[in-house]
């Protein structure tokens, strides 16, 4: 790790003022993305800015129809939360399958977007869901913040607040967790909403992607059967020592079933 | 008494600092004025060095010194040694290229040692190792050990063509085609036994300390045999006598081998802390560890395997090309050879045997002993190819080995393979093996998975290994380079408690609990009064270590020889103070007692008497009460039995649920049933490692892949079914105790049980062999392949 200064924080508005004076500032929330990243001497942040004592950021409520998690929230606590549990379980039990109990109580779900890992889980949810990510600067669609690998929408100095999730009427996420690291080689949000059928393919491809057949087929008939026959095409998909990119476009069809299932 | 001897459940003494975060490893180990070492490793697999300019490093804060391998070498520093030669068919010496502790000339492997920051403190090193200027000029790379014997394969030492570093056989070639030649039927197969990382708990660790007024070196070391790395870094590489050099081997957080080995850092601290009269201390980071302990494994084997009509095995054939990695490390020369082709008679009658094995270099980090070390591998290719016979021959797998089983009233057995067993029923294992898994009722519950869409299969692995490696005059005569005995010291305090100073040295095993149980089991005193002491070469008085389960048969054995001296002795004492003749005083229960009477002395009375000698035969005894012994053993020892898997496929994904596992195993006599049953639940835990997750992989340039638990995959306790486990006891003729060795059964009999069941699990759609490990995206492709060459 090389040398930084370390700031604690207790506002939005001070975070943005100190990542303004920062040489090459970071912000930090759980760190358990970011403090791996420069243990191994891969980042060399000037400043690291932690969220963690601004409390308006973390917490959980229902809004009307919407379950809104702030930014500071840890997966621990959106798994264990009574009113996800009741609202919207896929995104309880998502969350409670991330890592292990130690990440789970450090990582929160700001920080786990803004990192866009494309094996992480958090981003089929955001897509599948039709979520919207609330920042200090605006309101952001979950469909245009994902932008790549490692890559979001947000701009330089730009803080994510919350995620706003829209009640489904049903929805399953289920995972084929990477032997190893347990983090996704295909993760598949299904969500039936008022507005439609989502299909949201996570671990797959450089960043989280919808599967536009799967969700007509679903919108026609809400189950497994209805995909049957619907592929994935293998070509822009991930290859590593854990899967082929063909290994991952066959999981997607059958995480996609298994979710559709589960769903109920 | 009883709840504390042999046989009992006893728990384990050493737990309460271990689990209470007491325990004091080497890195809890601070020295005044310590320095910190960062090693700079290549980040290339294969290089000359150009040049190395450490100057601005040297001038970075903090920095006391920087070495490289012409620093060393410069000062006289050797090479690392390789501790055993094993020479080639033709009657040459194997190659053993030059193994500087930093690199000379060239690198050779990715985590190749080049160059050493010493600095006040561990960051600043870090730091300033930034600044070192090295100059490589990359070369072509080879790591897949197939590819590196191939004609035209990069070259990793000038001497050593082929990178071929010996050309070995066994067995009578003749003889054995000629057996092949009557075969009705031969079995063959391919395999890879897959490359491991030993992944201890604890990262190693060493301080080295100079005590500049007297010339004393010492070092701390996170290692399995103290007194080996004494004699090995001491006499080879550094030139310091064992006077001047004293080596301490505290709490160690699992080695499974890798902690055997001398290693280049323990060398590099120590001489730096020579040359700057301050202690200078390395742990290193798990990154360093995946690139820098010695791997396991790694073979590439062809095995034929000839039966008559009626299933009887004639004759096997092996050939194996067993990747060494970049440079020897202390034994690997015998693991895939006296470790490992020794073994392939397996449990069974086969008459006839070669073996072939030829060791290559390629551009990776050393391969050595890992938990089983040469008998998984022999386990599994045998194992194997008597399920592929089997299953070409439509004979249960449970009969077929039956029927070529060595039966129980035929030991000593000679074996084709130069071993003698001594003891053996595999009929009784495989029995209680088969009845824990209920074999007969599994077709029941293949019919109830296949209706719920699984594919359910069952494998049996019937293993033999062999413990103890001994005797010294035999092994040296094969080429080891040290004796493989074992000593004790069985020190007897005046009031009776007893110190017990073992040069086995325990880092997982328990020993200061089952010793304990041994000594106060003899002796007939309170466990409590026994202590164990080992791990520190100015405290006991020599030992080989611990490794190839040998620590109960070969040192628990050395403990019983000096406590025999004491009883010895003590009935002396005894019995000129009982004023009897010393053939009429017999030692029961913690008394010397004159035979047929009521005069008697307890243990602890005539210790005192043997340190306060008033009424003493002192013209024809010594004072006092201590005792040590050499044990050298006449045999090893062949722990034995039976593992059965039972396996569940997902065939949609290829993900493979071990849904049921029992182990049967003749470990011989049981001094403590819990750490026996420990022992083998840890080493299943590692076999299914191997069997279904754990492989390290190098791709075609060299890189090593796998060099985090983010890629590198490691068994947790979610992968695990509950693990039935039964001993079954034929005891050891050739020791005291009659004990063989619990440590690596559970590693040696688990891949291959694993394995049957998958392939087992998949037979019906044509699959003949899966590689390990059996990860979901192989099995998957398994199926795939076995439906398109069925719709084909
Ligand atoms: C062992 C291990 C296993 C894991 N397994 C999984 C898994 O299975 N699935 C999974 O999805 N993840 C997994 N993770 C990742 C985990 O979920 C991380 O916690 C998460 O990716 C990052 O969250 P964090 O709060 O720790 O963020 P940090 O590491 O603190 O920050 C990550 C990045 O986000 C930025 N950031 C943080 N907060 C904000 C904000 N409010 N606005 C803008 N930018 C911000 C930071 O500047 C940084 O660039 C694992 C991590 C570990 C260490």
């Amino acid at each position: 790790m090389y040398s930084f200064n370390y700031r604690r924080v207790s506002s939005v508005d001070e975070a943005v003022a100190a990542l303004g004076k920062a040489e090459d500032g970071k912000l930090m929330a759980g760190g358990m993305t970011l403090l791996p990243t420069m243990k191994q001497r891969l980042a060399q942040p000037s400043d690291l800015i932690d969220l963690s004592g601004v409390g308006a950021l973390a917490g959980i409520k229902r809004e009307g129809n919407r379950i809104v998690i702030g930014a500071m929230t840890r997966h621990a606590d959106v798994a264990d939360s009574a009113e996800v549990r009741s609202a919207i379980p896929a995104l309880a039990h998502l969350a409670g399958r991330i890592g292990d109990p130690q990440v789970r109580n450090r990582g929160t779900i700001g920080g786990s977007i803004a990192n866009a890992d494309p094996a992480a889980d958090y981003p089929a949810a955001v897509v599948g869901l039709g979520a919207t990510v609330h920042t200090n600067q605006r309101e952001i669609a979950g469909d245009d913040f994902f932008t790549g690998m490692f890559d979001t929408a947000l701009e330089d100095g730009e803080i994510i607040t919350a995620v706003s999730f829209p009640v489904p009427e049903k929805a399953a996420y289920v995972k084929f967790p990477n032997p190893a690291s347990r983090y996704a080689v295909v993760g598949v949000m299904v969500a039936r909403t008022g507005g439609g059928v989502r299909v949201a393919v996570t671990g797959a491809g450089p960043s989280v992607f919808r599967v536009p057949a799967m969700e007509a087929a679903l919108a026609k008939s809400f189950s497994a059967a209805a995909l049957d026959g619907i592929t994935v095409a293998a070509d822009d998909l991930n290859t590593d020592i854990h899967a082929s990119a063909e290994y991952r476009a066959h999981l997607v069809g059958v995480m996609a079933a298994r979710a559709v299932a589960a769903a109920g | 008494m009883a709840d504390t001897g042999i046989g009992a459940a006893v728990r384990r003494t050493e737990d309460l600092r271990f689990l209470t975060g007491k325990g004091r490893y080497t890195d809890d180990i601070n020295r005044p004025g310590q320095l910190y070492a960062y090693i700079l490793r290549s980040s290339v697999p294969h290089a000359t060095i150009r040049s190395i300019d450490t100057a601005a490093a040297v001038a970075a804060p903090g920095v006391v010194a920087v070495y490289t391998g012409a620093d060393m070498a410069g000062a006289g520093v050797n090479g690392l040694p390789c501790g055993w030669q094993v020479h080639s068919k033709d009657g040459e010496p194997m190659k053993e290229p030059a193994h500087p502790p930093l690199a000379v000339g060239k690198v050779r492997h990715v985590g190749d040692p080049v160059a050493v920051v010493i600095a006040e403190s561990y960051a600043q090193a870090r730091e300033a190792a930034d600044a070192i200027a090295l100059d490589l000029e990359e070369l072509p790379a080879v790591a897949d050990t197939r590819a590196a014997s191939a004609s035209g394969a990069p070259q990793l030492f000038d001497e050593v063509p082929g990178n071929l570093c010996y050309d070995w056989e066994i067995g009578d070639k003749a003889v054995n085609d000629a057996a092949f030649a009557k075969a009705a039927h031969v079995a063959k197969l391919d395999l890879v036994n897959n490359r491991l990382v030993p992944n201890a708990m604890e990262p190693r660790c060493y301080i080295g300390d100079y005590d500049p007024t007297r010339g004393e070196y010492t070092l701390y070391t996170s290692t399995q045999n103290p007194h080996v790395i004494r004699l090995l870094m001491g006499a080879f590489v550094l030139g310091i006598p064992e006077n001047k050099l004293r080596v301490v081997g505290p709490d160690v957080g699992g080695g499974f081998g890798s902690k055997i080995y001398h290693y280049a850092e323990e060398a590099i601290v120590t001489w730096s802390a020579g040359q700057l009269g301050r202690a200078v201390k390395w742990t290193a980071e798990r990154s360093e560890s995946f690139m820098s302990d010695a791997h396991g494994r790694d073979h590439v084997t062809h095995v034929e395997l000839a039966l008559d009509a009626d299933g009887v095995f004639l004759a096997m054939r092996v050939s194996t090309l067993a990747n060494m990695g970049a440079y020897l490390s202390t034994f690997a020369p015998c693991v895939p050879t006296y470790l490992y082709a020794t073994l392939l008679a397996g449990c069974y009658r086969t008459p006839t045997v070669y073996c072939n094995v030829k060791a290559v270099f390629t551009n990776t980090v050393p391969v050595d002993a890992y938990r089983g070390a040469g008998r998984p591998e022999a386990t599994y290719l045998i194992e194997r190819i008597v399920d592929v016979a089997a299953d070409e021959t439509g004979i249960d797998p449970a009969e077929l080995r039956r029927r070529n089983f060595i039966p129980k009233d035929a030991f000593p057995y000679q074996t084709p393979v130069a071993l003698v067993y001594d003891i053996g029923d595999y009929d009784q294992t495989l029995d209680a093996a088969l009845a824990a898994i209920d074999y007969q009722g599994f077709e029941a519950r293949r019919a109830e998975a296949a209706k719920r869409g699984r594919y359910r299969g069952i494998g049996i692995s019937t293993y033999i290994e062999a413990c103890g490696i001994a005797p010294s005059n035999v092994v040296g005569s094969l080429g080891a380079r040290a004796g493989l005995y074992e000593a004790a010291q069985v020190r007897v305090h005046p009031t009776g408690s007893v110190s017990v100073y073992t040069g086995s040295h325990s880092h997982g095993q328990g020993h200061e609990t089952t010793f304990a149980q041994l000594v106060s089991d003899t002796f007939g005193i309170p466990f409590e009064s026994v202590e164990i002491v080992h791990g520190d070469t100015d405290k006991v008085l020599f030992g080989m270590g611990t490794y190839g389960s040998r620590s109960l048969a070969v040192g628990g054995t050395a403990i019983v020889k000096a406590m025999n001296k004491v009883i010895e002795k003590a009935r002396k004492a005894a019995a000129h103070i009982l004023e009897a003749s010393e053939a009429d005083v017999e030692f029961a229960d913690g008394q010397f007692r004159v035979k047929g009477t009521d005069r008697a002395m307890s243990f602890g009375e005539v210790a005192l008497a043997a340190y306060v000698p008033h009424k003493y035969p002192l013209d024809e005894l010594e004072p006092g009460l201590d005792e040590t012994a050499f044990y050298d053993p006449k045999n090893f020892t062949f722990p034995a039995g039976c593992h059965v898997a039972e396996v569940e496929i997902d065939p949609d994904t290829g993900v493979v649920t071990l849904v049921n596992f029992a182990a049967a195993d003749d470990v011989g006599r049981v001094i403590n049933p819990m750490i026996v049953e420990g022992q083998v639940h840890g080493g299943v835990a590692q076999g299914v490692g191997q069997a279904l997750l754990e492989s390290c992989v190098y791709d075609a340039q060299g890189q090593l892949v796998t060099g985090s638990y983010m890629d590198y995959c490691m068994p947790r306790a979610d992968n695990l079914p509950p693990v039935s486990v039964s001993t079954h006891v034929t005891l050891c003729p050739h020791n005291d105790l009659g004990v063989k060795g619990c440590g690596e059964v559970g590693a040696i009999g688990s891949p291959p049980a694993v394995m049957n069941a998958v392939v087992d699990a998949l037979s019906a759609l044509g699959v003949k062999h899966v590689e390990m490990p059996a990860t979901p995206q192989r099995v998957w492709q398994a199926i795939r392949d076995a439906k398109g060459a069925a719709a084909a």
